[in-house]
């Protein structure tokens, strides 16, 4: 971090029914979301408590920012309850629609006008639509690193990054990173704080603002339905299918094995 | 189901809706274990911090919220609501602060108050000994001047919080032969020359908290630990103990309402002779006295709480009133809970023979409700002499 500066952190987190109180339309096959509660989704808390956790440790200031309706003002004044610096709805009739390609490209303009941004956590995914594809686009029309999965942080060098545990389907990568990084959280990364009364009571008369695409300067065509491609045909989980093997023995009898199966494969 | 209008502030209703938060997410996951383990409670302390609740009664001048003694039953309704273990602890640190908030002078106040209003340090306060508890007069401990110094001796017994706490408020005698008047209040730190503790007490219930006993050797302390005027040590504790009864009262109001929450869902779904237990008029009407009894035990709390901060200076009567009457319902009400949950209610697997365990204390500690009953009795007694 350079010194004398303000260290800028951002939060995305997204408003979602409430699981527990959410009621299945048996005749249609669809969820009823008429009169079910909004919460903040759950791995979002770990994504708050991470950019606190920063902040207590390196001085910041975090700024949620979350995309939906209007009433999504309360997911903000929760999380200021929680100790997070200010907060931003995003919300315009000109976004309804969008899909993960045309989320990333809106809150990207939003975040770019908050000015510098040195680190944005994400939770790992939202647990309504469950695609994960939020945090990484948004670190690709950032253009910033971005680190997926994570389960462990710890700030390296004084502040200049994080060394961070990424999960993988079979293990786990230890990666270091030097800010500007996207992080999105796993709910094993920590456990999130109770609200604070002064917090709360801050949260409740913070002025929260709200703000459409001419405000982050959007272009219409990539933001709501028409900036969405996405067709969704059919949903279910992707089966993980990379198969690996061990080579044991001396190195030399491993260099061996290992271009026997290369050329077996036909790469060499 | 309409609930009671108690015409809570929004603050206030942020307190409520906070400690509750705390009292579900923190407390009783955990409280079976730290039942089990008689393990302290320093996690959910920190919760408790971070949330700024030790602040609570706390002026905002040194960091806290300037709250009263509503506001402080509030908090303490919710948290027992999971635990009176863990919320004893909590109550503990004001009983032993509050001394220092309404006696404390400008550097005493400077010095303590914003370390317990942000969770820094827990605070306790000593007053039992082996043999002095109903009559508090009984104390052997003594404080004797020397030079720049106060020197204590003797042992406290019973204090919540001991060796866990790190500030302490001690009423010692000064003065052997001025009775009432021979008393002075101290606040003495861990670490302090002479000051130690003795083994942790294991208890039927409320086995979370810490209990043991302070014992003081020729503990040296600066002059400047003197609490208010020589002499008023047990001015300072009856009203300490004044203030904080209606806590114990807001503490039982908690724990009855868990105990009845159990009740009632239980009595939902445990089925006899083809039908849910609830059904019946015999269980009917036991959760109809306790549902009655705890209403009229908040409200009894949330009335006299308003009272004192109303500025209400003669409190005693209704400071143990405020305290009396919720206790014994809570001791009734948990005893009655392991009743419907019958056999299961015994099982260490439900939580009510815990609730029952831990009720009984109410009945005991901050004055039994026999010197509570005194208390109300000769308040009578001089009210209508003036008439």
């Amino acid at each position: 971090m350079p010194e004398n500066k303000v260290m800028n952190i951002v939060v995305c987190i997204k408003q979602v029914p409430d699981a527990e109180s959410v009621k299945w339309d048996h005749k249609t096959g669809t969820l009823i979301r008429d009169g079910v509660k909004s919460v903040i989704n759950p791995f979002d808390y770990h994504a708050i408590e991470a950019a606190l956790t920063l902040k207590d440790e390196l001085g910041a200031k975090v700024t949620a920012i979350t995309m939906g309706p209007p009433q999504a003002e309360e997911a903000i004044r929760e999380a200021m309850s929680m100790g997070v610096d200010e907060g931003v709805v995003v919300s315009d009739r000109a976004f309804a629609g969008s899909d993960t390609l045309a989320t990333t490209y809106t809150l990207s303009k939003a975040i770019k006008r908050l000015g510098e941004v040195h680190a944005v956590f994400c939770g790992k995914q939202a647990i309504d639509g469950d695609t994960a594809q939020v945090g990484p686009g948004l670190a690709v029309r950032l253009g910033i690193p971005c680190v997926t999965y994570v389960s462990e942080m710890e700030v390296i060098d004084g502040g200049r990054g994080l060394r961070l545990k990424r999960m993988r389907e079979d293990g786990f990568d230890v990666v270091e990173v030097d800010f500007p990084v996207l992080v999105t959280t796993l709910s094993t990364l920590n456990t999130p704080r109770v609200p604070s009364l002064k917090a709360k009571m801050r949260a409740r008369k913070a002025k929260i603002p709200v703000w459409g695409a001419s405000d982050i300067g959007a272009d219409e065509k990539r933001i709501g339905l028409n900036g969405s491609p996405t067709k969704v045909h059919s949903t279910y989980i992707p089966k993980f299918e990379a198969k690996r093997e061990f080579l044991e023995g001396s190195p030399e009898d491993q260099v061996d094995a290992l271009i026997t199966r290369l050329k077996e494969a036909g790469v060499i | 189901m309409a609930k009671v209008n108690y015409f809570l502030t929004e603050e206030q209703q942020m307190i409520v809706d906070l400690a509750y938060q705390i009292a579900v997410e923190k407390i009783i996951p955990v409280r079976a274990r730290l039942d089990e383990t008689e393990e302290f409670p320093w996690d959910i302390m920190k919760d408790l911090a971070q949330a700024d609740l030790f602040g609570l009664y706390i002026p905002e001048q040194y960091g806290g919220l300037g709250g009263g003694c509503f506001e402080n039953c509030l908090a303490v309704e919710q948290l027992a609501y999971g635990c009176i273990a863990v919320t004893t602890t909590f109550a503990a640190s004001a009983l032993g602060a509050y001394p220092i908030v309404l006696f404390g002078n400008e550097d005493q106040k400077e010095r303590y108050l914003p370390d317990i209003a942000s969770g820094k340090r827990l605070a306790a306060f000593g007053l039992t000994e082996a043999g002095a508890g109903s009559d508090a007069a009984g104390i052997k401990t003594t404080a004797v001047e020397d030079g720049d110094y106060w020197v204590l001796n003797g042992t406290k017994q019973w204090i919540t919080n001991g060796g866990e706490a790190e500030i302490y408020t001690i009423i010692a005698l000064t003065d052997k032969n001025k009775g009432a008047r021979g008393a002075s209040a101290f606040i003495v730190e861990k670490g302090d020359e002479g000051f130690s503790f003795g083994k942790k007490e294991k208890k039927m219930g409320l086995r979370a908290s810490a209990t043991r006993e302070l014992v003081f050797n020729d503990c040296r302390i600066p002059k400047d630990r003197l609490l208010g005027r020589r002499g008023a040590g047990f001015i300072i504790a009856m009203k300490t103990l004044d203030l904080a009864r209606p806590g114990i009262g807001a503490i039982a109001v908690g724990l009855s309402q868990a105990a009845l929450d159990e009740s009632v869902n239980y009595a939902r779904q445990r089925v006899q002779f083809g039908q849910p237990i609830i059904s019946f008029q015999a269980i009917q009407h036991m959760l109809a006295d306790m549902a009655t009894q705890i209403e009229a035990s908040r409200a009894l709390v949330y009335a006299i709480a308003r009272t004192i901060d109303a500025g209400e200076k003669d409190i005693s009567k209704l400071s143990a009133m405020a305290k009396l009457f919720p206790t014994d319902v809570a001791m009734k009400v948990t005893t009655d809970a392991v009743q419907i949950l019958g056999g299961y209610g015994y099982m260490k697997e439900y939580p009510v023979e815990k609730m029952m365990r831990d009720a009984k204390i109410l009945q005991i500690y901050e004055g039994t409700n026999q010197i509570q009953r005194n208390v109300i009795g000769q308040a009578l007694n001089k009210e209508y002499a003036r008439k």
